[in-house]
């Protein structure tokens, strides 16, 4: 694998490959000394236009704890505010000859985008609505961990669909990995032609309890003033998931940030059900297998001869 | 009086004889094999293959294996003079057009600032009579400054010589403000082109809303974004009895409306252009900003109700909205790009090679619908007969190039053609009566 780009991209032999090295790296996490010389002398560079403490930190912890060398640039204060073009941001870090270049924006493809302007490896940290790969695999590891395997399981996102990269790469994954996907939620929020992934859609949660997974999403709260729904009383009193709706034998997951009594009710998110926390532990994990899996190994090669035009 | 609705810059008349052309020219009811020949940029004689001869000092030109169509008239470019000179200016835009086969082209006023006044035309004319290589009008905007809220002085306008009005890039929001126009228009005339998009429906979309907006996440534009506007636009022109234009057709659901409005004896034209007849969101998979445009790429069954409506005659005839951005302004990421490719140089090889030569439309039809848009403002079409101005573009159908393979004419190079391999070159185009383009390497023989 050169670069991190999407689910898409990858075939469920690459995703159990790195779930397996990611099981691997747990051991490490649970040692007094955290850290293993794998990368040592490789530099990651964090590079997020969009605000994000936890992604950020869990690239910035997996990095460290191979030994890597991590530079971190946020947008803001930065040359970006200064009017600089993603292209000339990129060939300015470039110049650092980072081995890998984490990203993050808001804009659909960039990540595809800036890995034709340098030679290192891209992982992509969220592009915009479209992609989130690493969450995805961290979401696969959790399970994996947690139910063995998922074929067959049955798992439902719930929420607002339309504006996830979540939701997205995690459609894609878990479908990958046998499972049988359903997205649910306000008719506003669940895109038009989404089934064309391959999930089924509902826009109530009569059935969740035919789950196996219950995937809730963040609700964010700028979606009010957009109206893509009327209120987040109503949002919740039809799509919170709460003690009423979730089983005992379900195993409920989000990406985090929660907003507490919104898409999750207290009383569910400190439940057992609830792997949120085990999410966030496997994040340092999968990311930690990821960098290895692009990283290790062969030297990164020099970059093809910069595009003559977009390609 | 009036000013002449189309300008252009010093050129020289042409004295040409082009030797045993397949001359091809549907309302002129030629089909075969011809001498022409053209003295001081009027066709003079048209007769049997390799029975004219040269006037005295006439470049003789072989035709053999060559077809001679009527030059082609695009309604609508963005020639980006005056403001945007980094994407394109009069000069680059009309040799860009020149090179594709046109020998006329509307402007359209997004320009900064917008043409919107008699003055800013008048100086926009004056600058089209040294720079442009073909002749060209322009259309100013219906509101002032594009902003949908006050009536441009149409009737000055259209003595300084605006071909028509429109707010292309942008919709005329409120019905009331167009239905101002359209009987403003009893006044003045000149056509209502219009850009129909509903932006509360289009909002923040920077591609069709279907599966492929869906799997990439990317905000998408509803085809009824476009078609309520055209049903609301239609009824109104009915009523007020007023002469509009659709521009850029995109979706099954604006043809049917357009359908209906003709039948029910409103005033209407429409347009389509190349990529709606040749591309699909399926192509923006890739979020390559060349595939960025507005209206938005649509589906399948859009792509093939354009190419049955452009073959019933629903749809009047074939615009590139010819639109240039610089490279530095498109190598971004995809919902940050601006709406827009290039079109002029590639939209005959590309509608010949992909829709005449697999027998989906009929070369003459294609001809046809890409030489009567100026018709649609009132316009003359290019003829080739004796005693006409001589537009007319010599092509050879067998030549296969690369898009793009050698740079462009245009400033810019967002062609969303760019890379394919096209069937179709334009060796020269004679535009009233000079020679407005020559492939580099179209020899000229006996000259």
């Amino acid at each position: 694998m050169r670069h991190l780009l999407s689910i898409e991209d990858l075939d469920r032999e690459d995703i159990d490959r790195i779930v397996e090295q990611a099981a691997r790296f747990s051991e490490v996490s649970d040692r007094e000394i955290k850290k293993v010389p794998a990368l040592r002398g490789r530099m990651v560079l964090n590079l997020f236009y969009e605000a994000s403490t936890r992604t950020r930190s869990s690239f910035e912890l997996a990095a460290k704890r191979l030994s890597a060398d991590v530079v971190n640039f946020a947008a803001s204060g930065s040359s970006v505010e200064k009017g600089e073009s993603l292209k000339d941001t990129i060939l300015t870090l470039s110049a650092h000859k980072p081995d890998a270049i984490v990203i993050r924006t808001p804009w659909a493809g960039s990540a595809e985008l800036v890995s034709r302007w340098t030679s290192a490896a891209i992982v992509n940290a969220g592009d915009g609505k479209h992609e989130h790969p690493t969450q995805a695999l961290l979401d696969v590891y959790t399970l994996v961990r947690r139910l063995g395997k998922l074929d067959g399981a049955s798992i439902w996102i719930v929420g607002d669909v339309m504006h996830s990269r979540v939701a997205r790469s995690n459609i894609l994954a878990f479908q990958k990995m046998g499972a049988k996907v359903t997205v649910a939620g306000p008719p506003t929020l669940i895109p038009r032609g989404i089934e064309a992934l391959g999930c089924d859609v509902r826009y109530t949660l009569d059935d969740l309890g035919t789950a196996d997974v219950v995937y809730a999403l963040r609700m964010q709260h700028e979606r009010m003033s957009e109206s893509w729904v009327p209120s987040l009383r109503e949002y919740a009193t039809w799509y919170q998931v709460n003690g009423r709706r979730l089983g005992p034998r379900q195993v409920l997951m989000h990406p985090g940030p929660v907003n507490r009594g919104v898409e999750l009710s207290g009383e569910v998110v400190d439940s057992p059900q609830a792997v949120i926390t085990a999410q966030v532990e496997a994040g340092v994990v999968v990311r930690m297998a990821v960098l290895y899996e692009l990283l290790a190994g062969a030297r990164v090669p020099e970059p093809s001869t910069p595009e003559p035009q977009l390609a | 009086m009036a000013a002449s609705p189309l300008v252009f810059g010093p050129h020289t008349l042409a004295d040409v004889l082009i030797r045993d052309v397949h001359v091809l020219d549907p309302r002129a009811g030629l089909d075969e094999r011809r001498d022409l020949s053209v003295r001081a940029g009027v066709i003079a004689e048209i007769g049997p293959a390799r029975t004219l001869e040269p006037a005295d000092g006439a470049e003789v030109l072989e035709g053999e294996g060559r077809h001679l169509f009527p030059g082609f008239v695009d309604p609508h470019v963005h020639l980006r003079t005056p403001g945007q000179e980094h994407k394109e200016d009069l000069e680059t835009g009309t040799r860009a057009a020149a090179a594709g086969g046109f020998c006329a082209v509307l402007g359209m006023p997004n320009t900064s600032p917008v043409v919107d006044s008699a003055p800013l035309l008048r100086s926009l004319r004056d600058a089209a009579a040294r720079d442009a290589r073909i002749p060209v009008g322009f259309l100013p905007a219906i509101t002032r400054g594009m902003n949908g809220e006050e009536l441009t002085e149409m009737a000055e306008l259209r003595e300084e010589g605006a071909v028509g009005f429109t707010d292309d890039g942008r919709p005329v929001v409120s019905a009331g403000m167009l239905r101002k126009a359209l009987q403003y228009q009893r006044l003045c005339g000149g056509v209502l082109a219009l850009h129909e998009e509903d932006p509360s429906l289009s909002g923040k979309g920077a591609m069709h809303e279907g599966d492929v907006s869906a799997a990439l996440g990317v905000a998408g534009i509803p085809s009824v974004s476009e078609s309520t506007m055209i049903a609301r636009d239609a009824a109104l022109a009915g009523y007020e009895g007023g002469r509009i234009h659709i521009q850029h057709l995109s979706a099954v659901a604006s043809i049917e409306a357009i359908e209906a409005a003709k039948q029910a004896g409103v005033k209407i034209t429409c347009e389509a252009s190349p990529h709606h007849l040749l591309l699909t969101h399926e192509d923006v998979r890739t979020l390559d900003t060349r595939m960025k445009m507005n209206p938005p790429l649509r589906e399948e069954p859009d792509r093939q109700a354009l190419i049955a409506g452009l073959r019933s005659g629903v749809i009047d005839c074939v615009a590139t909205d010819h639109a240039p951005h610089a490279r530095d302004e498109k190598e971004v990421p995809f919902e940050q790009a601006p709406m827009g490719t290039t079109g002029l140089e590639t939209a005959f090889a590309a509608l010949y090679t992909e829709l005449v030569i697999p027998g989906i439309l009929p070369l003459e039809l294609l001809i046809e619908r890409m030489t009567v848009g100026g018709e649609l403002f009132d316009l003359p079409v290019p003829l080739i007969a004796p005693g006409e101005p001589a537009n007319a573009t010599l092509v050879d159908l067998s030549s296969e190039w690369t898009a793009g393979e050698h740079g462009w004419e245009s400033r810019s190079e967002n062609c969303c053609f760019a890379g394919r391999t096209l069937r179709g070159r334009v060796l020269l185009t004679l535009a009233a009566g000079a020679v407005a383009w020559r492939e580099r390497a179209f020899s000229v023989v006996g000259a």
